[in-house]
């Protein structure tokens, strides 16, 4: 029964960051602070669970974004190409940090991420458009 | 006559974006963003595609629908990579990946169909304040 409760609570987590994943806002910008927090996994599997189950969420979600036609390939060979090779170093610098700097530094990178939403939603896109057009 | 002009130049920019051809200026800042996106996304796990919606818009000129769903297949293969690195590290524990993961798959695929109606700013605002104290939370 505990075992069963325990799936429940971290399905339930899952569930709520993984609607954001879906809708591409970041659920893994969701999921890494609640694990953390309200479990207290260790950052690196946080971070490892969100990569994992981020692949297998993509899947399903690509497929229904692109039924949708949603996603458009032209020009993102580039971002893949360089992001590849980086995405590599990270993930070994990730794993040679001891995890409470990891954890501190996503803090400080989520509260970032947070403000430079915040500022996005907050600017009205028209007004950028005819500023440029002056 | 401005208006006239406006309306010209958003047509030569859709034109353009159907073309394949790229000026090299877009070009250096695709691969650039798209090392910052590897890297980040890599080092802490996620958060590459948030960088990565943006970048979308503005180099390539796609809509906040498009941006948000190409996102997530730019943000695919490097997260494979990454995923793979932890993996071997041993950083990943099998029961908690499977419990989260069944939550976050159900999830991704409510998502994913609610992103015809994309969420109004009100929500956008509250998960910006959230990650905020989130990210303060994980400081202290």
């Amino acid at each position: 029964m505990n075992t069963f409760l325990t799936i429940i609570l971290y399905a339930i987590l899952g569930f709520a960051s993984g609607i954001f994943g879906g809708l591409g806002m970041g659920g893994g910008t969701l999921l890494i602070p609640l694990l953390n927090i309200f479990l207290g996994f260790d950052q690196k599997l946080c971070q490892g669970i969100n990569l994992v189950s981020f692949l297998v969420m993509a899947l399903f979600s690509l497929i229904i974004h692109f039924k949708n036609g949603y996603i458009q390939t032209k020009g993102i060979f580039y971002i893949i190409i360089s992001g590849l090779a980086l995405s590599l170093l990270g993930s070994f610098l990730a794993g040679a940090l001891p995890s409470e700097i990891l954890k501190i530094s996503f803090g400080v990178f989520l509260c970032i991420l947070s403000v430079v939403q915040f500022a996005q939603t907050i600017s009205p896109k028209g007004k950028k458009d005819k500023n440029k057009g002056k | 006559m401005k208006k006239k002009r406006a309306k010209i130049d958003k047509k030569g920019k859709k034109n353009d974006e159907k073309n394949k051809s790229f000026t090299k200026k877009q070009k250096l800042w695709l691969i650039l963003s798209g090392g910052a996106i590897g890297l980040l996304n890599g080092f802490f796990g996620g958060g590459g595609g948030m960088i990565c919606v943006p970048i979308l818009q503005k180099v390539l000129g796609l809509d906040a629908k498009q941006s948000h769903a190409t996102a997530i297949a730019v943000i695919f293969p490097l997260s494979l990579i990454s995923a793979f690195v932890y993996v071997i590290n041993g950083y990943i524990s099998s029961f908690p990946l499977l419990s989260v993961g069944l939550g976050v798959v159900l999830g991704g695929i409510t998502g994913s169909f609610a992103l015809k109606f994309l969420p109004p700013k009100a929500i956008r605002i509250i998960f910006a304040i959230i990650m905020f104290v989130g990210g303060i939370r994980l400081i202290i």
